[in-house]
């Protein structure tokens, strides 16, 4: 399994692997935003962890056809199925290897983008630390989305489209944790430890329902 | 091969397989015994099903009823997928790592069937006259490149079965003899072949099956009794 671990990642971040897009994608996102909004400081300062987790999401989810795509394409899938460890297991994880090449670096680089939004320094941990416990969901969640569309010719913005509306929860309960943290009304603890709740519920009913999927997709 | 006790030796078997897309048959009741050292053939013309009969036998296929196992020396049974190499049309490696990588990385993540041990990536790719191009990445290859490092993915990994669909698509003549030879001597270290082809394959004794291809099930929706 370390060795799948390994293999992905080794992947993704090789020429053509593409998690240099979506880092790119989440660039463009933010930077557009002071241009649509205007020079207002406090209202990009008011809004920016929202947009900061809007960009997550989005360059997430562009990815994330990804996940099976390559492995159908070449046969590979048809090896892994054939193990003798359950399917969900194998799964998580392609998960876990995909969250690390295309979603940790937009985390880890969501401060720098933070600031490009005039965004406090207790909002920047925040949003960094409320990301980096949510985001997980999203990929858990888009496991599911990718294996229903695995065997579709061009299936690639299906994805998205299927696991949006189940990924509304986590942003909600995100950008409500991240905007708590420096709230003097709010706790941030509850919305935190709900989306902490979320990412620990997907992580087990995406990968399972994506096995289920990959199985009965067949042919 | 050493199993001359009162029992069978190792081998496998299934039956009762049949598949059928919408209302196409496309086999029924596919059964078969191989025990070590055997091999079949599966021919047939193009979409007659040979292919997806492979697919069933691994449990790849949705909707086919039926059961393969493998039965080992000390007759425990397991599913045939556990047992089973299966080289697709389809060469299962990644364009972007080299040929050492891939080799590499289905020798790990395969792992060893009881009874023997696999060879390494160089020598699997020796077997296969490619030592060459083992630090090229995978896209760069020929077509008849590509299929031989496929096929040395049933070398770094033991497997007492494999399953082989068109295994010598894209090859040229001495290449054809390379793997005939490596598919004899997998079958003299006691192992088992099937293989899905139109072309010769060099294997001697090994049994034919024929298929034939779809047939209606039922001409007439209402008459499905009938059938």
């Amino acid at each position: 399994m370390g060795a799948l671990y390994r293999r992905d990642v080794i992947l993704a971040l090789r020429a053509g692997g593409g998690a240099l897009v979506g880092l790119l994608f989440f660039l463009c996102v933010v930077a557009t935003v002071p241009f649509g909004v205007g020079p207002d400081l406090a209202l990009l300062a008011r809004i920016g962890p929202a947009i900061v987790w809007i960009a997550v999401l989005l360059s997430t989810l562009i990815g994330l056809d990804r996940l099976f795509r390559a492995e159908w394409d070449d046969g590979s899938l048809d090896l892994l199925k054939m193990r003798d460890e359950p399917l969900v297991l194998i799964v998580l994880v392609k998960c876990l290897a995909h969250w690390t090449a295309y979603v940790l670096p937009l985390v880890v680089l969501s401060p720098v983008m933070g600031l490009l939004m005039n965004v406090g320094p207790a909002s920047l941990g925040a949003a960094f630390i409320t990301l980096l416990a949510g985001s997980p969901a999203i990929t858990f969640i888009g496991a599911a989305g990718a294996a229903i569309a695995v065997s579709l010719p061009r299936g690639g913005l299906l994805v998205p489209i299927l696991i949006l509306p189940l990924a509304i929860p986590v942003l909600i309960f995100g950008v409500g944790a991240s905007y708590a943290a420096t709230s003097e009304i709010e706790a941030f603890l509850p919305p935190f430890l709900i989306l902490v709740a979320l990412t620990l519920f997907f992580a087990v009913v995406g990968p399972l329902a994506a096995s289920l999927a990959l199985r009965q997709g067949d042919d | 091969m050493s199993g001359e006790g009162e029992q069978m030796a190792l081998r496998i078997e299934a039956a009762g397989f049949s598949v059928s897309r919408g209302d196409m048959l496309i086999f029924s009741n596919l059964s078969l015994t191989l025990v070590a050292g055997q091999s079949m053939v599966f021919t047939g013309a193009n979409g007659a099903g040979k292919s997806t009969a492979l697919r069933a036998l691994l449990g790849l296929v949705g909707k086919s009823d039926g059961h393969a196992r493998f039965i080992g020396d000390d007759e425990t049974a397991l599913p045939l997928a556990f047992a089973a190499h299966y080289l697709a049309h389809r060469n299962a490696m990644k364009p972007e790592l080299t040929a050492r990588e891939n080799l590499g990385f289905w020798k790990r993540i395969l792992g060893d069937f009881e009874g023997d041990v696999g060879l390494s990536p160089e020598e699997a790719a020796g077997a296969v006259g490619l030592e060459g191009v083992l630090d090229l990445p995978f896209a760069y290859l020929s077509a008849g490149q590509k299929r031989r490092i496929a096929f040395a993915r049933l070398l770094v990994a033991w497997r007492p079965v494999w399953l082989l669909d068109e295994p010598t698509a894209a090859l040229d003549r001495a290449a054809k003899q390379t793997l005939a030879c490596l598919m004899t001597g997998h079958l003299a270290k006691g192992g088992i072949i099937i293989a899905a082809t139109h072309e010769p394959l060099g294997l001697d004794a090994a049994e034919v099956m024929e298929f034939t291809g779809p047939t209606h099930r039922v001409a007439d929706p209402f008459m499905a009794e009938v059938f």
